[in-house]
């Protein structure tokens, strides 16, 4: 039951007093394993807030829980988590000879897991 | 809290760009931490309160404690012996210490780089494209009636911007603060500064420069078709009616985000909206200013472009500088696996670049220095705790608008500071190499001129 959305990576101010305790902090990696996605899509999905979602692009994949948005502030199939070592498991490594990898605006695969994996900020992941 | 309390005043916050330079820091020197940062916005205060004294090792080799001085032999030998290392970060570290790590990208004749090729690298491939129509922060206060947020969300990023700068503060000119201007912002998704506009524009994912360059055209008098709606998800309507403000605004002020410049497009997106900062200015006046991330990032494109000549991506390996971003930029270096040695400074690449170049990090020796313990400081080889920039070390840092800001620091640290580090490296690997490992030369020896 995988969907193609589209991802966007960004800075959340969680994400920014977290990093300032220590990037190897729970609170940090809790943040950054944590993808919003637009309440419509989470119920088509069978998703709740806090339900493990799988993100796959061609280079690599990540399991983060999910947090619904309503539609007026995400909208459907539109993602959004923080910048951090969950969501550079999807980036690709081409620049197109810029410097600068793709973070926005990424095609991903989003797939439930009802199978039990452990979540990306789970601590033996960290 | 102990008795022994200093107060700091017109302290600098690092954080971010804006680079707050009113703090007011109470200081506890004996427990070496801030109780209280007086003026700063969440993001500063959480900044300030974290950063106590750590009890860490000075440094580490092979996972080992070790002394900062032979942390510095081990990185010394690992430049040294290396044949195309990547010196990388600086965008949290003063001007001072990028000056040494310039220096020694030169004398091994490795890459330079810094995290702008990964922020807004983009913008600065676009000023060399089309120049940019300039202010400052405080400008943009005193004069500013009609401000376009663009790409950004300030409101959990740069806080501050809003009140000291761009939205809410009161200037020569603009001495009702929010009220004497109009807020503009676009994004794809509405975030904690939504609210703060008058007009929102929710454009569609990947469809920015379509907008900018229908912004253009309607400034220059063509006309778009209705459709443009169906493609970006604005009217044509609501496009004209932004014109027509930025039009008839008295100063313009576009501010953008990495949403124009980490999104498909890149540069051709930075362009554009410089583009339309200069098609303005044959109505009004406008600037457009891209919003920095990182205390010093701004720094970092100053002092990488004063003692080269370029911004970032810069390689010495001919023994004069070449910049080509795509080449030596360090997200490409390193996802192709081109490099064999890593020296970051003030970053940490290992959580925030793509998976091919994370993989490569784990392949060579990196060396790190780092206040705090990060990801990259995980798997680096040779791992430095340094003073933490503005708080315990003085010096120089540049706001987000090329304003060089001068450091108070709070108190002191038992750690040595990134430039105190990168010296000790710098002389080790002149000792190691006998000097720069490709002298420097003519640029246009053995070039035919006609």
């Amino acid at each position: 039951m995988a969907e193609m959305m589209t991802l966007i990576g960004g800075r959340s101010s969680k994400q920014g007093t977290s990093l300032c305790a220590g990037k190897l902090g729970a609170e940090y990696l809790q943040i950054a394993s944590t993808v919003e996605m637009n309440v419509e899509d989470m119920a088509r999905l069978g998703l709740s807030n806090d339900s493990k979602v799988r993100l796959r692009t061609p280079v690599g994949e990540t399991v983060l829980r999910c947090k619904g948005r309503a539609t007026k502030d995400l909208p459907p199939g539109l993602l959004f988590m923080a910048y951090g070592p969950f969501s550079s498991e999807l980036m690709a490594g081409d620049t197109a000879a810029t410097g600068m990898p793709i973070s926005k605006n990424l095609d991903v695969e989003v797939e439930p897991v009802i199978d039990g994996a452990p979540e990306s900020g789970e601590p033996h992941h960290g | 809290m102990g008795d022994n309390i200093r107060v700091v005043a017109d302290a600098t916050c690092t954080f971010c760009g804006c680079v707050c330079d009113d703090m007011v820091l109470t200081v506890d020197l004996d427990q070496k931490r801030i109780t209280k940062s007086e003026n700063a916005c969440v993001l500063g205060k959480a900044w300030f309160k974290e950063h106590a004294i750590e009890e860490r090792p000075f440094a580490l080799v092979d996972g080992r404690e070790a002394t900062t001085a032979e942390g510095v032999e081990a990185a010394a030998q690992i430049l040294a012996n290396a044949r195309f290392p990547v010196v990388y970060g600086l965008s949290d570290t003063t001007c001072e210490a990028q000056r040494v790590a310039v220096a020694i990208a030169d004398m091994v004749g490795g890459c330079l780089d810094t995290t702008t090729s990964v922020c807004h690298g983009p913008t600065g491939i676009a000023f060399q494209a089309g120049g940019e129509s300039t202010a400052s922060l405080g400008e943009i206060k005193n004069r500013a009636d009609l401000v376009v947020f663009w790409g950004g969300n300030p409101a959990e990023a740069h806080p501050r911007l809003f009140t000291r700068y761009a939205v809410t503060a009161k200037g020569m000119y603009t001495p009702n603060g929010r009220k004497d201007r109009t807020i503009v912002l676009v994004d794809v998704r509405r975030t904690p500064s939504t609210p703060v506009a008058d007009i929102f524009l929710q454009v569609k994912p990947r469809t920015d420069f379509e907008v900018l360059w229908a912004l253009r055209a309607l400034v220059k008098g063509r006309k778009i078709d209705p459709s443009i709606e169906q493609r970006t998800g604005i009217s044509l309507a609501v496009l004209e009616d932004l014109v027509d403000r930025m039009k008839r605004c008295r100063y313009g002020a576009l501010l953008f985000g990495m949403g124009l410049t980490m999104n498909r497009g890149r540069h051709f997106n930075a362009g554009a909206i410089l583009a339309l900062a200069t098609d303005l200015n044959e109505f009004t006046h406008f600037v457009a200013k891209p919003v920095r991330g990182h205390g010093n990032v701004t720094g970092a494109d100053n002092v990488v472009s004063w003692q080269t000549g370029f911004p970032f991506g810069v390689n010495f390996s001919r023994g004069y500088p070449r910049f080509n971003p795509g080449e030596f930029t360090t997200a490409d270096l390193l996802s192709r696996g081109d490099v064999d040695a890593a020296l970051i400074i003030a970053s940490d690449p290992a959580s925030n670049f793509p998976k091919a170049a994370i993989e490569h990090l784990k392949r060579i020796p990196v060396i790190n220095l780092d206040p705090k313990l990060t990801h990259t400081g995980q798997l680096a080889r040779v791992s430095f705790t340094t003073a933490t920039y503005g708080i315990n070390v003085p010096g120089t840092v540049y706001r987000m608008d090329d304003v060089p800001i001068t450091l108070r620091p709070a108190f002191d640290s038992p750690y040595p500071s990134d430039e105190q580090v990168l010296s000790a490296i710098r002389d080790r690997v002149r000792e190691l190499l006998g000097g720069n490992r490709v002298p420097a030369g003519d640029p246009l020896a053995g070039v035919a001129v006609s």
